[in-house]
């Protein structure tokens, strides 16, 4: 694995402290998830237990100790999409999948995780793919959304 | 336009004597279109690209005699009709809704080249409806300037409090003012603002910090998403005049990360205010040096309690601790530190422009100004509104928000995220202030309004609530950890069909305790959402345990789809798309349902055109 980023991030940031989860989030960003080869190396360089690492690591939820797929969908629970049903479209996303939230196809191309409110209530309910929004979505649409990230990978 | 290019500090003749400067806009065709985040989520920004190219190709200015503008603008409010784009030309503003790309060059020949508007396209009555009884002193800004360029922001008299704070006003003077508009924190608490301030200015500390916490976290609401996007300096402007009344040197914006375009959007507007002076080195020419950075959460709703916030701030994970010490004596790093929320930050430059007395003049006794809300769930015009504290709650559903779609009954309103509770029809009268919500046992909260109706399951609700706060519990006290994790498995039961008379009693004796023993404000509002639906919902819990049926038609375990032979014509659509293929019939026969196989998605139920797919 290449760990070139590990010290391009570092200089970035010189000073540590208070910048923790930034340096998390520029390397998350790199590698798309958090690999440990990349947390053990970052806490040599730091001198942060590697223990402390993991414990923020897994304590928020943007972080991943896990590969991301290709296409990153992320399907809104917030209560506006609750209520219209967004657990639906999610039910609907993992069956067609066959992974459930938080686990990526074995292609490694999609993997699904829920988020618990992108602010696009107006829209509920809504999944995210990538950068892209998708708003009032419905079981039927889902079907479209990915045969449209099907065709552009 | 030699004054825009101007560095501020050439301007500045006296600083006794300043002048703010001031743009005036030359006459020009202006095209506004929304590019906030339900713009955007529409095409706003292929419809942008279009007006942008029709500007360019068809040399609209020498065709129109008038400098031709196309602008990206935040959030506009009423995203149930995005892409909205605004038209403004020789002082008449016409709005269009709906706008999609191949719309864009018909509006530029016949309203902008041709002086006559598209008539079928423009937005109608219930647009004036929506914006009629709002007040947008805050939001004012949102969907009227272009959020990446200052001059945008100047030209509406932005950074002017600044400019007739900074060294003219004393910070003391500053802080009375604050006290005086009666301005309350939109974060949830209501906590008074100047009292915060005052608090923080008489703390002894080496150096003190102003924070914003834009981790808006109560699912429902977008208010902070839309002001950042939309309006970036007002909330810059008033860190700067919160710095300056306690004596802050640095800022901080504690943004979520799940907010790309905010972020991205304030950056560039820190940026900006930078090179004009307004951060920095003494900032101004006045000698006060005060400088803001961008933090970004990982996606912990609890980072959203200011402890919790400040504990992410130093690398921690976001754990809360006990109060006191208040952030104001110890916050971040252990200096005294405000910190206020997104809303609150953008009202203050409006306070200190239009003074106290005018921002007293709006709301209630004791919720002064407006609130914004954000309106969703069932409701007809989704969006963000805003509006004088005590309107009561039937005008901002129906007269604003134009009542229920699809025929339907208004069942409650959510207020106030996982901590607040529902409110029902019958206190639809309820005027929307803090003391008035609390009396009906919800909270104001960060102004997420979630419209419910007959399709909506209160006990199903109350499990979301209690299932995000299990999620999202920190894990660091017993109460919220495990008290959370019960309730869950007791409301599961009842949802399920397998709860008893006694489930509710634990659940009761459950909230209380969780309510009461809780460290942070997490745990102690997580049974809100219960408590509420208990109280004014009872007869669903009762349906739900005692003859195992669920109202609304929302429990999976609970109902159960059939096909109506009368009405089924034997399209064969519904076998088609079962996904089980649990749906048999040949054409043009009626079908059924093999229940031992039906996993109850309910695609059938959505797909049938004639109405033949019965859930009970």
């Amino acid at each position: 694995m290449d760990l070139k980023a590990v010290d391009e991030v570092l200089a970035r940031h010189p000073e540590i402290e208070g910048n923790l989860i930034s340096i998390l989030h520029e390397l998350q960003e790199h590698y798309r998830y958090l690999p440990k080869p990349v947390l053990i190396l970052l806490a040599q360089r730091t001198g942060i237990p590697l223990t402390r690492l993991y414990s923020v690591a897994t304590f928020y939820h943007f972080f991943s100790l896990k590969p991301k797929g290709r296409h990153e969908i992320h399907v809104c629970l917030g209560t506006a999409c609750h209520v219209k049903g967004g657990q639906r479209v999610l039910d609907d996303l993992t069956r067609r999948l066959g992974v459930a939230p938080g686990e990526v196809t074995p292609d490694m191309q999609y993997s699904v995780d829920t988020v618990r409110c992108v602010g696009a209530c107006s829209f509920a309910p809504v999944v995210a793919v990538g950068s892209h929004t998708y708003g009032e979505v419905t079981p039927k649409k889902v079907s479209e959304i990915l045969k449209q990230h099907d065709t552009a990978s | 336009m030699q004054a825009r290019q101007a560095p501020v500090s050439s301007l500045v003749v006296n600083p006794t004597l300043r002048i703010a400067p001031f743009h005036f806009p030359e006459p020009k065709v202006t095209i506004k279109v929304c590019m906030g985040l339900g713009g955007v989520a529409a095409g706003g920004g292929e419809v942008l690209k279009r007006f942008q190219q029709a500007v360019a190709e068809r040399r609209l200015r020498a065709t129109v005699g008038r400098k031709c503008e196309v602008e990206q603008v935040g959030c506009m409010g009423f995203c149930a009709k995005d892409v909205v784009v605004e038209v403004s030309m020789g002082g008449v503003t016409t709005a269009y809704q709906y706008v999609e790309p191949e719309m864009v060059a018909r509006i530029v020949d016949e309203h902008i080249v041709g002086s006559v508007p598209v008539k079928e396209w423009q937005a109608g009555p219930d647009c004036t409806a929506f914006h009629a009884k709002q007040n947008k002193v805050v939001l004012g800004a949102c969907g009227a300037i272009d959020p990446e360029d200052i001059n945008s922001y100047r030209e509406i008299g932005g950074y002017q409090a600044l400019w007739r704070t900074l060294g003219i006003m004393s910070p003391v003077a500053l802080i009375e003012e604050i006290k005086r508009s009666g301005l309350r924190g939109r974060g949830g608490a209501g906590f008074p603002t100047g009292m915060k301030w005052e608090i923080c200015r008489r703390s002894p500390g080496e150096r003190k910090y102003v924070i914003c916490n834009a981790d808006e976290g109560d699912p429902g609401a977008f208010m902070d998403r839309a002001i950042i996007e939309g309006d970036p300096h007002a909330v810059i402007e008033g860190m700067i005049l919160g710095a300056y009344a306690i004596g802050a040197t640095q800022g901080l914006v504690y943004i979520r990360a799940e907010y790309p375009l905010a972020v991205q959007r304030l950056r560039h507007a820190l940026a900006q205010a930078r090179q004009h002076g307004f951060l920095g080195k003494r900032i101004m020419d006045y000698g006060m040096d005060f400088d803001i950075q961008v933090k970004l959460g990982a996606g912990a709703f609890v980072c959203g309690e200011e402890t919790a916030l400040i504990a992410s701030l130093e690398d921690e994970i976001g754990e809360p601790r006990p109060k006191p010490p208040f952030p104001v004596n110890k916050g971040l790093w252990g200096m005294p530190t405000v910190i206020n929320n997104v809303e609150t930050w953008a009202t203050v430059p409006k306070i200190v422009r239009r003074g106290a007395s005018w921002f007293t003049s709006i709301g209630t006794e004791k919720s002064k100004g407006t609130k914004i809300f954000s309106l969703v769930g069932k409701i007809r015009n989704t969006g963000l509104v805003e509006v004088p504290m005590g309107m009561p709650l039937r005008e901002i559903i129906y007269d604003i928000g134009g009542g229920i779609p699809g025929n339907k009954k208004f069942k409650a309103v959510q207020t106030g995220g996982p901590s607040g509770g529902c409110i029902p029809a019958e206190h639809i009268d309820v005027p929307v202030d803090y003391e008035n919500l609390t009396a009906v046992g919800s909270i104001m909260g960060s102004g997420g309004m979630v419209v419910m109706d007959e399709d909506t399951c209160m006990v199903d609700v109350a499990k979301y609530f209690v299932s995000f706060c299990m999620d999202e519990s920190c894990g660091q006290c017993t109460p919220c950890r495990e008290g959370t994790r019960e309730m869950v498995r007791l409301l599961d039961d009842i949802t399920a069909g397998r709860g008893s008379e006694e489930h509710l009693a634990t659940l009761n004796e459950l909230c209380l305790v969780v309510r009461d023993l809780s460290l942070c404000g997490l745990g102690k509002t997580s049974p809100n959402p219960v408590l509420s639906t208990l109280r004014y919902f009872r007869d669903e819990y009762d349906a739900h345990i005692h003859d195992k049926r669920c109202p609304a038609g929302v429990c999976k375990a609970l109902i159960s789809y059939s096909i109506d032979p009368a009405k089924c014509n034997g399209c064969t659509l519904c076998a088609r798309n079962c996904p089980q293929k649990s749906i048999g019939g040949e054409k043009r026969k009626v079908h059924s349902i093999e229940q031992a196989g039906c996993i109850k998605c309910g695609i059938c139920y959505d797909n049938c055109k004639f109405g033949a797919v019965r859930k009970a």
